[in-house]
């Protein structure tokens, strides 16, 4: 029995879902290798050797990788299933695109967004925005996963020593290219493996405000900034700080939900943090109902005290 | 050119489901169902694209139980031309929703098949992908902006760490993300009128396509409670609370 993770990179280093996803491998025991397929990854490639428990790393390096479009990744992950009882990707944009493009090629379901691992076979997996718990039993023969990184510990990211191999590239589908990407720039943590998440919602009212009341504290705290959709589709921020069912599933230790009324779509990418702090004038808000510590009143002056009391 | 829009009938996004006792589902009867939320985005797409002229007919397919007869009635509503409904009351995962959809492309001949990005009950976010692999056409899912011209769709994408535009030969699969567009509400004209529209019912079988699961659900248990948390009176008292009982800060 081996695993194969498929690493997630910008081509010179991981992302940080990758070491969750090694984790999740980890409970199944037996072999674990991991796939680095891009356009000048070598980078990436010597990052994935030094994970702790991975024994060997493919390395498939080839220009039409470049945009890690599933057209053109799919086949090459195929070519090589057929080593594997076991295939995962962090359950993230590009795991989610490309994953279940890989299973239907194998004629296998994907088992998706996995939170724990019962068995080589079985798996815990939320449905219903995370209101309801699956267990899951695979009756194929390869299991094509993708991992929800908060319900796995990362393993380290050095101390690993695997052999690095190179491997043939598929050949380039041509029919799908990247144009462009606009990639947000920001000097604060990323949001899916913050320690601690400063997130606003609809009550900051506009994107100046949302700035000017919660970047003083994610400065002081040095958090990462989120936000509810409402906040996201008003125009506050961009997309990537949407958290939630259909955004990002965030589990750090610190929570700061402020001017959020906590819809069962919001709760669902943030309920499972260690501490949850809700700020909302509302003192019906449902986002009290998993909030830690609650406190009632206008954002626009107790988040600016609070920010001065740290 | 066609389009092909599935939908699937689904617990209504405003419903907090509730685990069966005996830890083998959650309770469906006497519960609101509506379409799933980016299915109805996928439509309100197809019938900007009829009005802009890319399309010709808009195709919605529902495959499930005969209420998805409802679902498809709201998308007929919303614009959709003509609907099929793959009638069955088996349960059907993904990868056999992807072989029916196949079936139905190969009738059909869509150049462009808009799925959801994912259906809000199962969170599975694969058919779509499926699809498109059984198929062997591109993909360009969790689409934020779509653009037909010259044989190809131009779609912008949410990606994690910001947005990406890929560019897609027809035929494609596109699956929709929430800010693609607000859906239409379907006018009472229009609902009558979809009352006329044409409806055709088949299964599965009909199909010959094999659509046993291949997951089996061994249980379905209730999220772990938070423990009740406390309301602070005042900033002071969040910060000492922070520092020495949750020491986070
Ligand atoms: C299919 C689907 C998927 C969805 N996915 C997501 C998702 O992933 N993430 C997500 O977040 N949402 C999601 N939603 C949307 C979700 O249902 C809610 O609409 C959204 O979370 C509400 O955002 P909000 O809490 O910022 O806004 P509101 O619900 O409008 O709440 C604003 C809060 O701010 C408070 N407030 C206002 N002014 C002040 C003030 N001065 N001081 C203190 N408090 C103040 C109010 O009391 C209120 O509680 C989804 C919806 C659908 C249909
Ligand atoms: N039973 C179904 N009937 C029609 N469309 C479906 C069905 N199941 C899934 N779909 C389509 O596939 C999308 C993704 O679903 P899923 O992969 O289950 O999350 C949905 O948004 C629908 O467009």
């Amino acid at each position: 029995m081996a695993t194969l993770v498929i690493a997630e990179h910008d081509n010179s280093s991981l992302k940080a879902g990758v070491t969750n996803t090694v984790a999740a491998a980890h409970k199944l025991g037996g072999d674990i290798h991991v796939l680095v397929a891009g356009s000048g990854c070598a980078g990436a490639a010597t990052a994935a050797a030094a994970v702790a428990g991975v024994s060997k790393v493919l390395v498939a390096d080839a220009a039409h990788y470049a945009g890690s479009v599933a057209e053109n990744l799919a086949p090459l992950v195929v070519g090589i299933a057929k080593d594997y009882s076991h295939i995962m990707a962090g359950a993230t944009a590009f795991g989610k695109n490309l994953m279940p493009r890989v299973a239907a090629l194998l004629d296998v379901m994907q088992i998706s967004d996995i939170v724990s691992v019962d068995s080589a076979d079985t798996f815990v997996r939320p449905i219903y925005a995370g209101n309801a718990f699956a267990t899951v039993q695979s009756s194929d023969a390869i299991k094509i996963i993708t991992v929800r990184s908060t319900g796995f510990d990362a393993v380290a990211a050095t101390g690993g020593n695997a052999v690095i191999e190179n491997i043939a590239a598929s050949a380039d589908a041509g029919v799908s290219r990247v144009v462009k990407q606009e990639l947000s720039k920001s000097d604060r943590p990323e949001l899916a493996a913050a320690k601690r998440i400063v997130s606003g919602g609809r009550g900051l009212g506009d994107g100046d405000k949302y700035r000017a009341v919660l970047e003083p504290l994610a400065d002081k705290l040095g958090a990462a900034l989120g936000a509810s959709r409402a906040a996201v589709d008003a125009g506050f921020v961009p997309n990537d700080y949407q958290v939630g069912q259909t955004g990002k599933i965030v589990a750090p230790e610190l929570y700061i939900a402020v001017g959020i009324s906590g819809a069962i779509q919001h709760l669902a990418g943030m309920k499972e943090s260690k501490v949850i702090v809700a700020i909302n004038k509302d003192p019906d808000a449902p986002i009290f109902q998993v909030a830690d510590y609650g406190l009632v009143g206008d954002l626009f002056t107790l988040v600016p005290e609070l920010t001065a009391a740290i | 050119m066609k389009i092909l829009v599935p939908v699937k009938r689904v617990v209504d996004y405003n419903v907090k489901v509730r685990v069966k006792a005996d830890q083998t589902g959650v309770e469906i009867a006497n519960v609101k169902m509506s379409m799933n939320p980016f299915d109805e985005i996928a439509i309100e797409e197809a019938v900007k694209l009829k009005e802009a002229g890319v399309v010709t007919e808009i195709i919605a397919v529902s495959i499930g139980v005969t209420q998805c007869q409802e679902t498809l009635r709201t998308a007929l509503a919303m614009g959709a031309d003509r609907a099929i409904l793959v009638e069955t009351t088996a349960e059907i995962q993904p990868l056999a929703v992807a072989k029916l959809l196949k079936a139905i492309v190969a009738n059909e001949t869509p150049q462009l098949v808009i799925l959801g990005k994912q259906a809000i009950d199962d969170d599975s976010n694969q058919t779509g992908q499926m699809l498109a692999a059984l198929l062997n056409w591109p993909q360009a899912t969790f689409a934020s902006k779509v653009t037909i011209a010259n044989g190809e769709a131009e779609v912008m994408r949410e990606i994690d760490g910001g947005m990406e535009t890929v560019a897609i030969k027809l035929p494609a699969i596109i699956t929709t993300d929430l800010r693609l567009n607000t859906p239409r509400y379907a006018t009472l004209p229009n609902i009558m009128k979809a009352k006329k529209k044409q409806l055709d019912i088949i299964t599965p079988e009909s199909m010959g396509v094999d659509v046993t699961p291949r997951l089996k659900t061994l249980k379905v248990v209730e999220p772990a409670k938070r423990k009740g948390g406390i309301m602070v009176p005042d900033v002071a008292t969040l910060v000492e609370k922070l520092r020495n009982e949750a020491k986070v800060i």
